[in-house]
């Protein structure tokens, strides 16, 4: 098990660090100069060459890396151009929204996926697993924005019920719960995004679990069925979800950038998606090293959850 | 070439450590063929040929039947509502919609196919040599491949996109070089599967060098899984193109698909011009929905061998959204 889990964090330092040399190179392919974008194109060589004195860009490419490493651990993420602001302190502002935006909807996938997919797996292969699945499949391979765009031509322009969008200027957090119609429609359009996964997944696992003995001896000792279905199969599906909370942390970002920016939801993505207009790379490369490094984390994470909270889980040494 | 570590004795259970189910999921059953027979009795498999074989054939055959003008704006025209002439309306520059429609298909089809071969070849080939030599080198292949897993596709993809004067040939060259580390994960797993297996043994026992046991037994013992992501891959990679397309990032003007016939059409949905939006997003869903389904269906085939009342139906859907791992 320690050796397990000390290869294992090994191995997400070793990503983490191929992330960094990831974005490094990536901001370095960015087309013209970093000195020319911060400056503008009307900047003399003189004054670039003065730029890239100052911040080492005319040093060999291993020592920038050492710097930026550095500057890395420093916290230090670079200057927005397009802001003029530090890119830490940027993505600081934001990543609270965005914890509370993609924590409601993971909540709300899970409070709908979960029930759903046992329920899927108690009558499968019957119609309501049928409809359901169908249901799902449909929601889940639809694009994203048009689940968004269709939600807001029905609920905010056919019916008038919700705003299509957040207010500008809602930075504060009691702001986002103010404006709460506004965080109705991206939280449930998030939440569709992932509970086709999820409800399929539990009907997986839901499936080998009813099969399991411990299901026939519960039932065969007289326990109710609701008794089973909540004591023994919610329990045991739950935990691989575990695995699957972190595994799908990229997906749930990636379909952020498209929610925020249609939503105008005062995030990470919405940043994101203006830097990628602006050409803003140390905005879009910070916010990319940070998703990077939560993902490694996260997956680690649920490692160690799943295998805590299940002590038929033991990793050997394969 | 690192010797195998284990005797050939039964496959190791859970065979990859990369399946976090473990138990019967990996490396079990006869193996991973695929049959062409089951495939074309498969009722999902040939509905989705079907559907794909006729969108191709709207696509690239309409236009030569149904001829356009799909070059010059014609405001005199703009935003007609279907009607006679226009079968299905013109959208903000006087330009019919339905032939857009087979234009836009062209290229969001082209690009599927491309990124979809494409991946799986790299894929395949990366994730089969990686298994095979194990070891370090496997160790830094694999991280390396963990390092574009960790960043989300999409993400990236906005990144590349907006370095990048971008084209067709461009944004595939882009998508493939995003999408291949999922198949090379999952390929590594069944070769790793693969390697204890008495066959595999068998090979190397007689003296089979590793270049011969890749190509004559884990290439085409794999293909059949790879031919199942390749079918994900294709609609993924359509949908990441209306994606960009949807972001304002994607190609510029003559350049059309799906997606950025979707993106003008939605700034005039709430004007009350539908026929913009909903023959486009129909299509899209259609096309992606359709690959899915072929996907789904190829892999109950791979993976149908081991069966039994619980497991028939596992695999029903991708259970990961766009860039989830596909190796669980």
């Amino acid at each position: 098990m320690t050796g397990y889990l000390i290869r294992r964090a090994g191995q997400s330092i070793a990503v983490v660090i191929g992330v960094m040399i990831l974005t490094f190179i990536l901001l370095h392919l960015e087309p013209g100069s970093v000195a020319r974008s911060v400056l503008g194109l009307k900047a003399t060589p003189a004054k670039v060459a003065i730029f890239d004195n100052l911040y080492g860009l005319n040093k060999p490419l291993y020592q920038q890396f050492g710097i930026y490493v550095k500057q890395l651990f420093q916290g230090n993420l670079g200057i927005s151009y397009q802001l003029q602001q530090p890119v830490s302190t940027l993505i600081a502002q934001r990543l609270p929204r965005d914890a509370i935006l993609l924590g409601l909807s993971t909540l709300l996938a899970l409070v709908i996926g979960v029930p759903t997919g046992i329920y899927q797996a108690v009558r499968h292969n019957r119609l309501a697993d049928d409809l359901l699945a169908g249901t799902w499949f449909t929601l889940y391979s639809a694009p994203d924005f048009m689940e968004a765009l269709l939600l807001i031509a029905l609920v905010c322009v056919q019916f008038h019920l919700l705003p299509p969008a957040f207010p500008g200027g809602v930075t504060s957090i009691a702001g986002l719960f103010a404006n709460w119609q506004a965080l109705v429609l991206p939280v449930v359009v998030l939440a569709i995004n992932s509970v086709a996964g999820f409800s399929q997944y539990v009907r997986s696992t839901a499936l080998h679990v009813l099969a399991e003995d411990y299901i026939r001896v519960a039932r065969a000792k007289g326990m109710s069925e609701r008794l089973v279905l909540t004591r023994h199969v919610l329990r045991n599906s739950l935990l691989p979800v575990i695995t699957i909370l972190g595994l799908s942390l990229p997906d749930i970002v990636a379909g952020a950038v498209i929610a925020e920016s249609i939503f105008n939801f005062p995030g990470m993505g919405l940043l994101f998606w203006q830097s990628a207009l602006a050409h803003d790379f140390p905005v879009m490369l910070g916010g990319t090293l940070i998703i990077g490094v939560a993902t490694v984390v996260g997956n680690l994470a649920a490692d160690i959850a799943y295998s805590a909270l299940d002590p038929r889980i033991r990793y050997g040494s394969a | 070439m690192a010797a195998p570590d284990t005797a050939p004795t039964q496959a190791s259970p859970g065979g990859s450590p990369l399946a976090p189910e473990g138990g019967e999921v990996a490396g079990s059953g006869t193996g991973t063929g695929l049959s062409l027979q089951a495939f074309v009795t498969s009722k999902r498999a040939m509905t989705g040929v079907t559907i794909i074989v006729l969108l191709g054939l709207f696509c690239f055959a309409g236009p030569l039947l149904y001829h356009t003008n799909q070059t010059q704006v014609n405001l005199g025209i703009e935003n007609s509502p279907p009607g006679p002439g226009y079968p299905l309306g013109t959208d903000q520059y006087g330009i019919d919609v339905l032939g857009r429609l087979m234009v836009g298909g062209q290229s969001s089809l082209e690009l599927g196919f491309a990124v979809g071969i494409a991946t799986t070849v790299i894929g395949l080939l990366y994730g089969a040599v990686s298994g095979m030599v194990g070891g370090i080198v496997d160790a830094f292949m694999m991280r390396f491949v963990d390092t574009l897993l960790a960043v989300p596709t999409f993400i990236l993809l906005i990144i590349v996109a907006s370095m990048f004067s971008l084209s067709l040939s461009v944004i595939i060259l882009i998508l493939t070089a995003l999408s291949w580390p999922y198949t090379a994960r999952l390929i590594r797993g069944q070769v790793l599967a693969l390697r204890p297996r008495e066959f595999v043994q068998a090979s190397r026992t007689m003296g089979a060098t590793g270049r011969w046991i890749l190509t004559r037994h884990m290439v085409p013992n794999t293909l059949g899984i790879s031919v199942v992501t390749a079918t994900f891959s294709i609609a993924d990679s359509i949908y990441a193109l209306s994606a960009l397309s949807f972001l304002g990032i994607g190609p510029p003007p003559p350049f059309t698909d799906w997606g950025t016939m979707l993106s003008n059409g939605v700034d005039n949905l709430f004007n009350g011009y539908w026929w913009q939006v909903y023959p486009p997003l129909i299509v899209l869903v259609v096309v992606v929905v359709a690959f899915r389904q072929i996907g789904d269906a190829l892999n109950d085939i791979v993976s149908g061998q081991r069966s039994g009342v619980v497991v028939r139906r596992r695999r029903r859907f991708r259970l990961l959204p766009l860039s989830a791992p596909r190796d669980w």
